[in-house]
């Protein structure tokens, strides 16, 4: 247990806890541990997995915007890249640190700039409202297949402008991906083992003669040319926006759907001010936080909050944990579209903040708006079924019959 | 501390009082101010904590950086010659009576 003034650097000057929050029975109810995680202390050791964790949002809060001390580059998941191989060639935003990352990071946030998001506004709105078309056809369907997969499937490829075949191995290739940030457990190593497939997919498809004109990997390379990349960068940068901008923002739709089925006063609430879309889906990434973990790599001997970091360790940030933590927010636990979410980390915090945060918003925003509109109830009709995966939540099924408005 | 006012798109005005290195953004949701959605929370990616800025304040701020230049053209409504976004104006005791417009919409 923690004692004042230690002397002490590392383990032991922490309170040690044997969870494993990348176990199936963890994945299919956090609450509880994340609670005891946030009441051990500041920052705890997981003996399970060898490393620190921070669930208080202010510990999440201040790793996240410290990246010279906790690092990026030795990995965001538990391999530390200097002591392992990586399991494919590293990302060049999400697994680098200044400058590097500065620079790549300029050339995402110009792709997925406000500017550019005006301008595929109306696509987004248009097919949000042809998804609900469909829906409106059926009555009865499977949220998670038939919306929350449906939708983003239905126009993100197309914005990115990868071709019409072999799109069925994108959601199999962010799994892989978000998988493989854990540590080497089942899911981990069957992930990986399945990949190859999902990886020669994923491989030709960033190469620039793949990429239609207009789209967002097509404006990658165009940076190319004003020498802001180089020719071999641009083809991982485009894989940056495979791996987390579909699988990402389907579970960021299905927790926003599954929020207000199962909080019928805040869908009522929706559908009388539509203007709460963009609210209600921000609430679902605090209140469900589709992204629950990522991991930090020490780079010097560093003390937080009173504890002792040697250099070299991994640091487990539970995102999810903070979004909920009552040191932050009132009523933490409730699904609240007026609630001023400012500040939570569901997109992360500093540098490394999603940089496809505006896509996810628009999709979202434009998803509810529709919904709302033309569906007076949602309602569950079976059993949810979780799908499990090392770092992202969400349902495998959700099934629900709508009543239109 | 410093304290800075919003006036509303609707004319109405608030004063708030801003904490030791707060950013304007940060003083107005920290109050519950409506019209500042800051939904990136700070990190200068979202543009959605646009103010005007009354000119005669203007030339007493920090100069625009290139990130907040690149989002200014993004926001939902006009760009204007005094658009600022105001998590990027740090206050100082220098910015007491700073005075902010906010625009009629954020997204
Ligand atoms: C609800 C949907 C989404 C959630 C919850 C989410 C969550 C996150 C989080 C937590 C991070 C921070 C990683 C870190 O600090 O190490 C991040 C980074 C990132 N996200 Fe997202 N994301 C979403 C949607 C998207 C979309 C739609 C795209 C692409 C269009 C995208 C692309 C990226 C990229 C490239 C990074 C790395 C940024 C960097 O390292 O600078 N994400 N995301
Ligand atoms: S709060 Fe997002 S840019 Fe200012």
């Amino acid at each position: 247990m923690t004692v004042p003034n230690s002397p002490v650097i590392g383990p032991s000057a922490v309170p040690h806890l044997d969870v494993d929050p990348f176990a199936m029975s963890f994945f299919a109810d956090p609450y509880p541990t994340h609670e005891k995680l946030r009441e051990a202390g500041p920052v705890v050791y997981l003996d399970k997995w060898n490393v620190y964790g921070v669930a208080r949002y202010a510990e999440v809060h201040a790793v996240l915007n410290d990246p010279a001390t906790f690092c990026s580059s030795r990995g965001v998941g538990l391999s530390d890249f200097k002591k392992e191989t990586p399991w494919r060639p590293p990302s060049l935003i999400l697994e680098a640190d200044p400058p590097a990352h500065t620079r790549t990071r300029a050339v995402l946030s110009k792709v997925l700039s406000p500017t550019v998001m005006k301008q595929v506004r109306d696509r987004f709105a248009a097919a949000a409202e042809a998804r609900v078309d469909a829906l409106l056809d059926k009555r009865s369907f499977d949220a998670i297949t038939d919306l929350a997969e449906a939708y983003p499937l239905s126009i993100f490829p197309d914005a990115l402008g990868l071709k019409a075949e072999g799109r069925e191995h994108l959601i199999p290739y962010a799994s892989v991906v978000f998988n493989a940030f854990g540590p080497p457990n089942q899911l981990r190593q069957e992930a990986i083992e399945r990949s190859a497939p999902h990886q020669a997919y994923v491989a030709e498809q960033c190469q620039r003669e793949n990429l239609a004109p207009g789209g967002f990997g097509a404006c990658i390379h165009a940076r190319v040319d004003d020498g802001e990349i180089t020719a071999t960068e641009a083809p991982l940068l485009v894989r940056s926006l495979l791996s987390a901008g579909l699988d990402t923002t389907v579970n960021g739709i299905g927790a926003a759907v599954y929020c207000l089925a199962r909080f019928p006063d805040q869908w009522q609430r929706l559908r009388e001010d539509l203007s709460l879309a963009r609210g209600a889906f921000e609430e679902a990434v605090r209140f469900e936080s589709p992204v629950q973990t990522f991991f930090r790599t020490t780079t010097r001997e560093v003390e937080l909050s009173g504890a002792k970091i040697g250099e070299g360790e991994k640091v487990l940030m539970f995102l999810a944990a903070a979004n909920r933590d009552p040191r932050r927010w009132d009523k933490p636990d409730s699904y609240d579209i007026t609630r001023r979410t400012s500040g939570h980390v569901g997109f992360g915090s500093g540098i490394h903040m999603c940089v496809g945060q505006l896509v996810a918003r628009l999709e979202g925003e434009v998803m509810l708006m529709a919904l709302a509109r033309r569906i007076a109830k949602i309602e569950i009709t079976g059993e949810p079924k979780r799908r499990f995966n090392n770092t992202l939540r969400g349902l495998d099924s959700l099934p629900v019959t709508i009543t239109p408005a | 501390m410093p304290a800075i006012t919003f006036i509303h798109a609707d004319g109405k005005i608030e004063r708030v009082e801003t904490g030791e290195g707060e950013s304007a953004m940060q003083a107005a949701t920290r109050h519950g101010l409506d019209g500042i959605l800051a939904e990136c929370g700070g990190n200068a990616m979202c543009a959605t904590c646009h103010v005007y800025v009354d000119e005669s304040w203007l030339a007493r701020l920090p100069a625009i950086a290139d990130v907040e230049d690149a989002l200014l053209d993004g926001t939902a409504t006009e760009r204007l010659p005094n658009s600022r976004l105001s998590c990027q104006i740090a206050i100082t005791p220098a910015l007491d009576g700073l005075v902010l417009r906010l625009p009629e919409r954020q997204v």
